[in-house]
């Protein structure tokens, strides 16, 4: 056995106007059927309005290795979320 | 579930004292609920047992396809028909999931189908009994896909991140299965008398088939205890067909179907129903390839496959093709 068909990864849109989200993934020959397939594989109910298919290999992903220098700098910085500030209930909503 | 007897790799649980300082964090992780990833590091006994585990499952929903599809064309009536139909398509789509999850472990889907193909890997025990008739489609989808979710809802909670993804998709969608299944043998348990007699007759013949899905009792097994410390087996097999014999006697009972086994008490002291143990030899015997359609379930795989190849040769060439066209007009 060889020639297998290349491995596509798969993004949907819901319905409800957020953004195309990771489902899975999919092989397929060509963009074309990887389309056909994803709509047969993942919106067999109603799970979309719009399919994105990117080829596994043309995705660049971080490194799990890489999770500390990457994502802990963030962890310290609790005065990007508004929950930080104490506005004076007088003030009203904010 | 669709997993039997999936040998665990390595020889049991570790001590904190015997692992590497690898190995210790790794289980730190998944003993804090943090999902092992594709690209993380794992002991190789735990990739090698979820290939293994990932890879049996998937191959039972794609031969579970076959029972099944086998009374499409002679559904009684056209939505029974549609209904069967996107089930069957439904198993096909839970396969696929199951794939992919098996593939971001390093196996490749060729190298896995080829497995299926010549018997290095199994598929669930149940797929090899035969659906005689009618009554016995609605009695798959009920106590089949009902024993079914019984494991694989825990198993949302797996600690391998692509496998407990796929298992929360399945979920979802397993619910019609078991519940088409239900329908259709209520139909038939208050239908005719004859009718009645077929619902009984499929439900005594794949009453213990089903009780044997869960495999044999692995209450003192050291691989399923290292199963468990990694989180890919999350209750021991007794422990789910108990739960499946307690949720499905009432079900058996407001159908007004006699019991399939005489041995089928309430014990008030336990608090669950007593049932007879399935015969495990027979359990083995299928197992080893000498049930009614062991033959009969590879053969319509392997040609199936074999069929098939001229279409996935024929579209990758033409894929190639169009993309050497696009390249020589740039």
């Amino acid at each position: 056995m060889k020639n297998e068909w290349p491995l596509w990864e798969i993004f949907i849109r819901g319905q409800h106007g957020l953004s195309h989200r990771h489902v899975g993934s999919l092989h397929a020959p060509d963009a074309e059927m990887a389309v056909k397939n994803a709509r047969d594989v993942y919106t067999r109910r109603n799970e979309g309005v719009s399919i994105w298919v990117v080829e596994a290999k043309h995705i660049t992903a971080t490194a799990p290795g890489e999770k500390g220098p990457l994502f802990e700098p963030s962890e310290s910085k609790v005065y990007r979320h508004p929950t930080f500030y104490d506005i004076p209930e007088e003030v009203g909503h904010m | 579930m669709y997993a039997q007897l999936v040998k665990t790799a390595g020889t049991g649980v570790k001590s904190q004292e015997e692992m590497t300082d690898q190995e210790r964090e790794f289980q730190d992780k998944i003993d804090r609920d943090i999902k092992i990833e594709p690209k993380d590091w794992m002991p190789d006994d735990y990739r090698a047992t979820l290939i293994r585990q990932i890879g049996q499952h998937a191959h039972s929903e794609i031969v579970g396809q076959l029972p099944e599809g086998n009374w499409i064309t002679r559904a009684p009536t056209l939505e029974r028909k549609a209904i069967l139909l996107a089930k069957v398509q439904d198993e096909a789509g839970h396969g696929l999931y199951l794939y992919c999850a098996a593939e971001t472990l390093g196996v490749t889907r060729d190298e896995i189908t080829e497995m299926l193909l010549d018997g290095r890997m199994k598929y669930s025990s149940i797929f090899n009994y035969p659906t005689l008739n009618w009554a016995d489609i609605g009695a798959v989808g009920w106590l089949v896909d009902g024993a079914a979710i019984m494991n694989q809802v825990p198993l949302q909670r797996t600690s391998y991140g692509p496998y407990s993804r796929a298992m929360i998709r399945i979920c979802k969608e397993e619910s019609f299965h078991q519940r088409q299944g239900y329908d259709a043998i209520r139909k038939m348990a208050e239908g005719s008398p004859e009718q009645k007699k077929m619902a009984q007759d499929a439900l005594n013949r794949l009453w213990f088939p089903s009780l044997m899905m869960f495999g044999p009792s692995d209450k003192d097994s050291v691989h399923s205890a290292q199963s468990m410390a990694w989180k890919i087996k999350i209750n021991t097999n007794d422990e789910l067909r108990q739960k499946f014999v307690d949720q499905t006697v009432p079900q058996i009972e407001f159908l007004g179907l006699d019991l399939p086994d005489p041995g089928i008490k309430w014990n008030e002291e336990r608090g669950h129903y007593d049932y007879t143990d399935p015969d495990w030899s027979e359990f083995f015997n299928v197992i080893k390839g000498n049930g009614p359609c062991n033959v009969d379930r590879l053969a319509a795989r392997n040609k199936a496959w074999d069929d098939g190849e001229w279409v996935r040769d024929g579209l990758l060439e033409h894929a190639r093709k169009k993309a050497a066209r696009k390249h020589a007009a740039e």
